[in-house]
């Protein structure tokens, strides 16, 4: 299991409580790093000393599309643009699942793009089979080391 | 220049010259001709009493061969001029005497021809038998004479001929030159009238009528054919005018309506931005709530189960159950306005090959029913593929899901002819519907079963008949209650 931490960009609190307890009891025990917007995402990420990735980047970033200040669309073109975390596993966790958003998830290089379904069993079962897979069986890229 | 393009007055006044040429010089031929002819005759004549009077005279003299007698005779010819030879021969043809007494013998005949009178080489040749009444034959006069006389009378009526015919022709000329203008005259002021109303287009002008012949009648008939000619062409003017008002009237209209369309355009494009946004924003917003309310209430149907009664779970259950089931309204809420948005890409449609792939999906996701299945082969249709795509699906899941109760479950699809027009037909032999009910099937989220009986929103067919209108075509049902439906369509 990639013991590297989880960066979850999610700006609706409940939505945090229902993912963090969905891995929870999927039994996924990596740290998981909330940003409740994307201008945090882009500051946590990049910000240098003292922000949670400023020794390595992520496992994994989960991301929703409509946050507020810095949407999410933004926040992966930063990601993509950036060299060391060019190779960043980003999943896509949102609730549109419109064509358009898909298309320029994709384009912009998200790795996955997961629609959050409404039913919170069905929800569960997501988290788990990300966690498995994004964790467990994905073959990481490897992590630069930042300092 | 050609003969007929010479002008008229010309012609007029050649023909009339012609006329009075031809006219002149064979009046002249003719008295010519008969001045000749009565001129020789007169010679002739001349001759012939000469000549008898020389012969009576001779007879003596060839009677007793004397021939200065004979010589003598002979030269009382001097009083006429015209003979330039003359010769007695005796009864055996021998030339006894000749005048002028300069001739030679040789230029006479040897002999006598026979009698009579000929021309001959342009002279006239007498023969006179000399001989006394009664007796024989003594001997022969000859009688040479030149047609001087004639040809100064041909040649003087010739030159009174060509004088005469000369003044005559030029008389004519003139006469011919005043007079044809009685004929050219009105013909060319016709001429010049038409010329005129040709070049400046002005058909109010009318031709003066100058007597009762047929020029009158072209006169008069040139009028009327102005007359009507004015007539069109005002009557010509007036349509053209009224067209011209009509067209600027219709372009005007046009630019109107244009402008209607293009402010309805701009209208709809806004309605049709706001509804994208809106979607858009659906799709988001409004599950994220149904999110935590579904999250959290299973959250304490797992976390507070043994502090919660039977009627606790249930009440949670039901919570849950109705947020999942908003969810799926929503989804297909948001289906149906991505009909209405989609744009509309017509291209050739293999529906068989499109049935087929929906009714495999069907049995890999319900290996557990038996369903008979006919799809009639090569049915295809013009139109968007993903959105007919959708149609189908909701037509065909439909069948799946209201036949699950039969035991022998069977979906047709295939097409017919009615009309003129091609009908695809999808029918099915499960619970059917109530014909009373028929106009609530497309209704969105109307229903005629309940959600106990047969899942599902309501939705299905009211996007199933966006679909089919937006490719122009119409959609009806049949069926009769447990004896399965039948959903026509056209495109």
């Amino acid at each position: 299991m990639n013991p590297g931490k989880i960066l979850l960009v999610e700006d609706n609190p409940d939505d945090v409580a229902l993912t963090l307890r969905a891995l929870k009891s999927n039994n996924i025990t990596n740290e998981v790093i909330v940003a409740s917007d994307g201008a945090l995402a882009i500051e946590y990420l990049f910000g240098g000393e003292g922000t949670p990735f400023a020794d390595e980047v992520p496992a994994v970033v989960l991301l929703d599309l409509k946050l507020p200040k810095v949407n999410g669309l933004e926040v992966l073109q930063r990601i993509r643009a950036t060299e060391d975390t060019r190779l960043l596993p980003v999943v896509i966790l949102t609730s549109s699942d419109e064509e358009r958003d898909v298309i320029q998830g994709y384009s912009l290089g998200a790795n996955s793009y997961v629609r959050k379904p409404v039913d919170f069993v069905e929800f569960t079962q997501a988290a788990k089979q990300l966690g498995l897979y994004w964790l467990l069986m994905n073959q990481a890229p490897p992590v630069p080391r930042r300092r | 220049m050609a003969l007929s393009d010479w002008p008229i007055k010309k012609k007029l006044t050649a023909i009339l010259l012609l006329i009075s040429g031809l006219v002149l010089l064979l009046t002249s031929a003719a008295f010519a001709t008969y001045e000749v002819m009565a001129v020789r005759q007169t010679t002739l004549k001349n001759l012939s009493t000469v000549g008898r009077v020389i012969a009576a005279n001779s007879t003596a003299s060839l009677a007793f061969a004397n021939e200065a007698d004979a010589k003598e005779i002979l030269s009382a010819l001097r009083a006429e001029p015209h003979i330039v030879a003359a010769g007695l021969y005796d009864k055996d043809g021998r030339l006894f005497a000749l005048y002028p007494p300069t001739l030679r013998r040789a230029d006479l005949p040897s002999a006598p021809a026979r009698d009579g009178y000929r021309f001959e080489r342009g002279y006239v040749i007498a023969l006179e038998p000399v001989a006394e009444a009664g007796s024989p034959r003594l001997g022969t006069l000859y009688l040479q004479s030149d047609m001087k006389a004639v040809s100064r009378t041909l040649r003087l009526s010739a030159a009174i001929g060509a004088g005469v015919m000369a003044i005559s022709l030029l008389a004519a000329y003139f006469l011919a030159a005043l007079l044809q203008g009685g004929i050219s005259h009105p013909i060319l002021a016709l001429a010049k009238t038409a010329q005129q109303i040709s070049v400046r287009q002005d058909y109010s002008v009318r031709a003066t009528k100058l007597g009762e012949d047929e020029l009158g009648v072209l006169t008069d008939a040139f009028n009327q054919m102005l007359g009507r000619i004015e007539d069109q062409d005002r009557a010509l003017r007036g349509s053209q005018d009224q067209l011209q008002r009509h067209a600027t009237d219709l372009e005007q209209r046009v630019a109107e309506r244009t402008q209607e369309i293009e402010q309805r355009s701009a209208e709809l494009l806004a309605a049709n931005t706001e509804l994208d946004a809106f979607a858009y924003s659906v799709s988001h917003d409004l599950r994220a709530p149904l999110r935590s309310i579904d999250g959290f209430s299973q959250i304490l149907l797992e976390d507070y189960a043994s502090q919660l009664d039977d009627a606790g779970r249930d009440s949670l259950q039901r919570v849950r159950a109705a947020s999942q089931r908003m969810a799926t309204l929503i989804d297909d809420l948001l289906k149906l306005a991505r009909v209405t948005r989609a744009e509309i890409r017509t291209e050739v449609v293999d529906l068989s090959t499109m049935a087929r792939e929906i009714v495999g999906e069907l049995r890999t996701s319900n290996p557990e029913r038996q369903v008979d299945v006919a799809i009639s082969q090569g049915l295809t249709a013009r139109g968007d593929a993903r959105l007919l795509r959708v149609a189908l699906e909701n037509l065909l899941r439909n069948c799946w899901k209201y036949t699950a109760k039969q035991p022998r479950a069977q979906i047709a699809f295939e097409a017919a002819e009615g009309n003129g027009e091609r009908v695809f037909v999808v029918r099915d032999n499960g619970a059917g519907f109530d014909m009373q009910y028929a106009d609530k099937l497309f209704g969105v989220f109307q229903r005629l079963h309940s959600a106990a009986e047969f899942e599902g929103t309501g939705v299905g067919l009211a996007t199933v008949r966006r679909i089919i209108t937006r490719h122009g075509g119409r959609i009806w049902a049949e069926g009769a209650v447990d004896q399965g439906a039948t959903f026509s369509f056209t495109l």
